[in-house]
């Protein structure tokens, strides 16, 4: 019975009784995962000094100056954008593998458009390169969608294979001469006009600073997952097929659109993601463009308890550990890989709220303990 | 509850404490941003960023590295270094043309070198080092048609791109070479010089691909494989491992693997080195006393930048006559009388 109320406010933004599992698991998780990769770092020959400096440096680098917020924030666009369309799949009960795919054909149709609309004006031009990569998107989520509807197959299956289905496809076009950049053998997209880039918006404090004007489009889309999975009958919809998709069924939702539809929109969310690497931040499309993208944003959308704001915060740190990665190689010259084993122990972390708990009884307040103990 | 929540473990004290031992550095930096196969890949980046160590050990600079993940990391480790103070910033590899270019142009006063790319029209404050890596694979072609049992060698690069089509240029035009003088018809798998289409991996840092690419190769026939893709090559070599190198001999790239992939050195015939450790340490001591100027900086047979690897443990098996004709070759490239680039 407690579960069922606690399911009817999810509504809410941060009701009570969520906090310690929206805020305080995850805090502590990353506290978790920061010492464990110190032990890491011990045990791998670093010594204290360096793990000092690496981790002032992973702080530095992330948000100590006006260029590392510009390049959290960088970083963590395609991953909440992404992450906000796997969320709303896991929430109508749809493990969706395939926003890499969905990334990769988002990012590489934005290009194309782009360079197609690249003699209108920019108000045409990067609004028809964003659409492009939304609707590529969602067509390409949406084939695993409809295999799911019509046949059954496991979309975790059919999006994993997209996924390599939709490099080998990046490789080829890129090659096409419709695609290919002039004067190259290699596979690498023409660049992108300017009327269909996303601007810079820092540029007049210092020309390095890569922040564009996706964060405009990564805030709205936040507030419309939001409405859409809170507010709206398609969401709710969706998060009745999510909790138990024989009674939606049997309440006279139909089941098979839910699950094309939940697709499409995820994969739309993860197009704009590429879309959003390649018009804001690469100019062009290359092979491996998406660098994981598709796949970090799961671990944001389940770190982000598939939240529309709590996949914002999520991806904000994860952008933050790749923008303080960097720095933490560069001024301590520790591993780029070791970041990557803290972001995964952040996950084990979260996927373990009960491990937390254990870890850190006085966190959490006592009947909780209790409870989670039980 | 709100008190409990900023309660910080004790593990974590410590390692803060310990921080305040680092200091800044002083002297002269050189910091280099890799290619995606990473600062350990035994052969491309490795050999670029043992330059800087050659520096860091002759020199007393101090030397950094950043290591780019994916083709999206080149504008932003490039950034975070400029951050970072940098008297030179040397970015490895062709795919960071662009990046390095749009860099300097909003960095004019940050020394930059790049290698595998030359600019046209030259960008003042950049200095590509680029290398005749053709003249040195023109060799090894020669020899490894010399040396095949099946007649049949084969090739594959990473990506379809200048710095790394030179060297399958050079080797088929060495195997070609080897076939007009002797009335031979030895082939090359994986490289066609008319059509400029190959067999490629579509990147620089797979093992499995480059295992997988090696014995479709050796399917066909061929004894000797010239594999041109960084790390990739690695695990063609363990494919040569396996099956004996009676059987499969590779041949190396970039640094003479004999000496970076020990483990498996008795598998490579010799290595095509493109010694970017020499160009990279020169272009840092020219910067360091204040010699810097940006254009192009060539590697060739005559200056060392490029050459070919001793055999090694297959010194015995490679005939005398066979390395006359090589040394004889190599004079005639040297001196132009053989023309290796059209």
């Amino acid at each position: 019975m407690s579960d069922m109320t606690d399911h009817a406010t999810k509504g809410r933004l941060l009701g009570r009784s969520k906090v310690e599992d929206l805020v305080i698991v995850p805090l502590f998780a990353l506290v978790a995962a920061l010492i464990l990769g110190a032990v890491v770092m011990v045990a791998t020959g670093v010594d204290l000094a360096t793990i000092g400096r690496s981790y002032v440096a992973l702080l530095q680098g992330s948000v100590g100056s006006v260029n590392a917020i510009s390049e959290t924030l960088t970083a963590a666009l395609p991953l909440v954008l992404a992450g906000l369309g796997l969320a709303l799949g896991f929430r109508a009960g749809l493990f969706n593998i395939g926003a890499e795919g969905q990334v990769v054909m988002g990012g590489l149709a934005a290009v194309v458009a782009g360079v197609a609309l690249g003699d209108l004006p920019a108000v045409i031009a990067l609004p028809g390169a964003i659409l492009a990569g939304a609707v590529t998107g969602a067509f390409y989520a949406g084939i695993a969608g409809w295999l799911r509807a019509a046949t059954g197959a496991h979309e975790v299956i059919s999006t994993i294979m997209l996924n390599l289905i939709s490099y080998r496809l990046l490789d080829y076009l890129l090659r096409t001469p419709l695609i290919q950049k002039e004067g190259r053998a290699d596979p690498i997209s023409k660049s992108v006009p300017e009327v269909a880039e996303l601007p810079r918006l820092l540029t007049f404090l210092d020309p390095n600073l890569r922040l564009h004007a996706g964060i405009f489009l990564t805030l709205a889309m936040v507030a419309l997952a939001y409405w859409l999975l809170f507010r709206s009958k398609l969401g709710f919809e969706f998060r009745a097929s999510g909790e138990n998709a024989v009674a939606a069924r049997f309440a006279g939702m139909n089941a098979s659109l839910t699950i094309v539809l939940a697709m499409a929109i995820a994969g739309a969310l993860a197009g704009i993601a590429g879309a959003n690497q390649t018009l804001g931040v690469l100019g062009r499309a290359t092979p491996g463009f998406s660098a994981g993208i598709g796949f970090d944003a799961i671990a944001v959308a389940l770190l982000g308890r598939s939240h529309p704001v709590g996949v914002l915060f999520a991806g904000v740190l994860f952008g933050a550990l790749e923008a303080g990665g960097r720095q933490m190689q560069v001024d301590a010259g520790v591993s780029i890989d070791l970041i990557g084993i803290i972001q995964s122990l952040i996950i084990v972390f979260i996927a373990a709220p009960l491990l937390v708990k254990a870890l850190f009884p006085w966190g959490f307040r006592r009947d909780q303990t209790k409870e989670g103990g039980s | 509850m709100k008190r409990t929540l900023w309660t910080k473990p004790p593990a974590l004290g410590a390692a803060l404490v310990s921080l305040l031992l680092a200091g800044p550095a002083l002297g002269f930096t050189a910091c280099q941003v890799t290619d995606t196969g990473g600062i350990d890949d035994n052969s491309f980046n490795q050999t670029a960023w043992k330059g800087v160590l050659d520096a860091q050990e002759n020199l007393g600079i101090e030397g950094r590295f950043l290591e780019s993940q994916a083709e999206t990391d080149y504008d932003a480790n490039i950034n975070s270094l400029i951050e970072g103070d940098c008297d030179i910033i040397i970015t490895v590899g062709f795919l960071l043309g662009d990046a390095t270019a749009k860099a300097a142009k909003g960095n004019p006063d940050q020394p930059f070198s790049i290698v595998d790319f030359a600019y046209d029209p030259p960008i003042p404050n950049v200095l590509g080092q680029v290398y005749a890596t053709d003249q040195a694979a023109f060799l090894a072609g020669y020899l490894a048609a010399g040396m095949t049992k099946t007649k049949i060698l084969g090739t594959f690069g990473g990506i379809n791109i200048p710095p790394v089509t030179i060297f399958m240029d050079g080797f088929v035009k060495g195997v070609n070479h080897w076939n007009a003088t002797k009335d031979d018809s030895v082939v090359v798998l994986g490289w066609d010089l008319d059509t400029r289409e190959g067999l490629f991996t579509n990147n620089f840092d797979n093992l499995d691909d480059g295992r997988a690419f090696a014995q479709n190769l050796y399917d066909e026939g061929a004894d000797i494989i010239l594999p041109v893709a960084g790390p990739v090559g690695l695990g063609s070599a363990t494919l040569a491992d396996e099956l004996g190198v009676d059987t499969l001999k590779i041949i190396g790239v970039d640094a003479d693997l004999y000496f970076t992939d020990t483990e498996r050195q008795h598998v490579y015939l010799t290595s095509i080195t493109k010694r970017m450790d020499a160009t990279v340490a020169r272009v840092i001591e020219d910067t360091m006393k204040g010699a810097f100027s940006g254009g192009v900086l060539v590697g060739t047979l005559e200056n060392g930048g490029v050459d070919l690897a001793p055999f090694h443990d297959m010194e015995s098996a490679v005939p005398d006559a066979l390395k006359a004709e090589l040394d004889a070759i190599r004079a005639g490239i040297i001196d132009g009388s053989i023309a290796v680039s059209d």
